[in-house]
């Protein structure tokens, strides 16, 4: 099978403090996951361990048939990107320098972008329908807009492997929709992407399989239809919700309450 | 598409070199006897007449205007690298307190160096080693794993409150004399170094920026924060640790001769980004020039002014860079006003 992320018996710590124990899950070529939990039940930081920004304390993480601590930091960047919660800008770099900053693990160290890295930043932004930004300041960017700025960034970096983190939190529905359609794209295309989200409808309607997780261990992982049932998520969320047939076969999550007992 | 070209790098840097060169003739022929800019191209080229015009060119104003050049293009790459490095475009070696550390070495030897049998040569050594000590300091309370810009920044100004403490409780102790020495000498000079002074900050300035070119466009990835430009490639503690040593050098270089020559390195990088653009690519070798004018231009500008007098260049730039920061921050644009 060609697996794009192999994650097994994974255990990671930040400072003292264990956040993941015996993860373990797998991302296809070809395939979007969906990873769900509560806040602080290890979503970030397994995608940190898989970035390589984070050392596992236990377990092995394979990326493209490969262990991870095969790969070199820009070989790494070639393979993986990142769409973090919210990136902060303490500079008025213009929108197009930003995407072209996905570029570079692709370069030298000295030099400068040339054709193809202006084709693939020009087409990133069009996937996302914000060519008419590229002139602009990212500081004069509202959040969401600028969050759609770092996600053409990361496509900008030609990935195997893209990871999302909440990307679409700050998104009105529209650029929600947009983001997981291009994301959807990709991954038809031959990639693969593990997107967080706290968006239960969309990512039950857009990714192939979710994976739940909670206090660090995986509760659930399968189709959405498995894995997001009123009994998982009153462990892994802590709420009263129904779980209602909605349209294209893919659950609907109604939150009801947070059980008063 | 907007972005950054060789060919434009190449452009906005000769128009920089064009601006440093008219610099250099005006800070070589203005001073109490005034020459033609003429005279002073004259004077500078191979074979010039051994008349008074050359000497003063050559043997007076020469070494002052070349340690200008030195000292603002140290100071301005300086604080471009702090600014990058910490995320924060208020950051400079001032703010970290490394200018502090050089300070109080200079002092420390001013006051109490005499007793002990050193003359006025121990300055620049001492205060070299009160940068380093400062930023070593800085780098341990960091600690070993990731150095945060707000630990960074907290580390610096505490530092620089122990700096001036320290300084005016050594400078207290020492007599009348000295302390009108070390005031002076706080206040930042360019008056009166030899050619291995000279010599030592250009060599400190050259490695700095040996050290920075090739990374610059890991300090625009560092704008995205570390963890985005680990996850993009960027050996981010290498690089930080790399270039803190050799901001560090430069200041401390830059400090032990021409003391506490304020404003530059948080003015020009400020200014030429609103100008040109945050790519360091092209800020770094930009801000060395603009530096290097920008001192001359204060440093003549401190000699010429009054006549008869000569104006601390540091209380100049201070002055000078005060009101210009407010304005190009009014200014602020897309950019670069001129991107």
């Amino acid at each position: 099978m060609s697996e794009a992320l192999g994650v097994r018996d994974l255990a990671a710590q930040i400072g003292r403090r264990p956040v993941l124990r015996h993860v373990a899950l797998s991302v296809r070529r070809g395939e979007l996951v969906g990873l769900l939990g509560r806040n602080g039940a290890g979503k970030t930081t397994l995608l940190r361990v898989v970035s390589g920004t984070l050392p596992a304390a236990r377990g092995s993480v394979r990326l493209l048939d490969r262990p991870l601590e095969e790969y070199g930091r820009r070989e790494l960047a070639r393979a993986v990107a990142v769409v973090p919660q919210q990136t902060s800008f303490p500079f008025a770099f213009r929108v197009a320098e930003v995407v072209l900053m996905g570029r570079s693990p692709h370069l030298g160290w000295l030099g400068f972008e040339g054709p193809e890295d202006l084709a693939r930043a020009r087409s990133a932004l069009a996937r996302l329908g914000i060519e008419a930004l590229a002139g602009r300041s990212i500081l004069e960017l509202s959040g969401g807009e600028r969050q759609l700025v770092v996600v053409a960034r990361a496509l900008a970096q030609d990935p195997r492997l893209l990871l999302l983190d909440e990307p679409t939190a700050f998104l009105d529905l529209r650029h929600r929709l947009e983001v997981l359609q291009v994301v959807r794209s990709l991954v038809d295309a031959g990639r693969a992407a593990l997107v967080v989200s706290h968006d239960l409808g969309l990512a039950a309607r857009f990714c192939d399989r979710l994976v739940l997780l909670a206090d660090g261990e995986v509760l659930a992982a399968g189709a959405p239809a498995e894995v997001l049932t009123p009994e998982r998520l009153r462990r892994a969320f802590g709420i009263d919700a129904a779980v209602v047939p909605g349209p294209e076969g893919a659950p609907l999550v109604v939150p009801l309450a947070v059980p008063s007992a | 598409m907007t972005h950054l070209t060789g060919r434009r790098v190449a452009a906005v840097l000769a128009a920089l070199a064009v601006l440093v060169a008219a610099a250099v003739v005006l800070g070589l022929a203005l001073g109490p006897s005034r020459l033609a800019p003429a005279e002073v191209i004259r004077a500078l080229l191979p074979g010039a007449p051994d008349d008074a015009a050359a000497d003063i060119v050559r043997r007076i104003r020469l070494p002052r205007v070349a340690l200008a050049l030195a000292v603002g293009a140290s100071l301005s790459v300086a604080g471009a690298l702090f600014q990058a490095l910490l995320r924060n475009p208020l950051a400079d070696p001032f703010v970290l307190g490394v200018s502090g550390g050089a300070a109080l070495g200079g002092v420390l030897v001013m006051s109490l160096g005499a007793a002990a049998g050193f003359g006025s040569a121990a300055v620049p050594p001492a205060a070299f080693v009160g940068a380093v000590v400062a930023t070593v300091l800085l780098l341990a309370v960091a600690g070993p794993g990731q150095v945060s810009a707000t630990t960074l920044l907290l580390a610096g100004v505490v530092f620089n409150a122990f700096a001036s403490a320290a300084i005016v409780f050594v400078a207290s102790l020492a007599g009348l004399t000295d302390g009108a020495r070390i005031f002076l000498w706080l206040i930042g000079s360019l008056a009166s170094v030899g050619g291995v002074a000279l010599f030592g900050v250009v060599l400190f300035l050259g490695l700095g920026l040996a050290c920075a070119l090739p990374l610059a466009r890991s300090l625009n990835l560092l704008a995205l924060g570390e963890e985005s430009a680990a996850q993009l490639g960027v050996p981010v503690e290498r690089v930080k640790r790399l270039l803190l040593v050799a901001t560090s050098l430069m200041v401390g270089a830059a400090v032990s001769v021409s003391g506490l020559v304020g404003f530059v390195g948080l003015i020009v990088p400020h200014g030429l980004r609103l100008l040109l653009g945050p790519d360091h690519r092209l800020l770094v070798p930009a801000a060395a020039l603009g530096g290097a004018a920008f001192l001359v231009v204060c440093d003549t500008a401190a000699r010429t002014l009054l006549p008869g007098r000569e104006l601390p260049v540091g209380a100049l730039t201070a002055l000078l860079g005060g009101p210009l920061f407010l304005v190009l921050l009014r200014r602020r644009r897309v950019g670069g006003v001129l991107g």
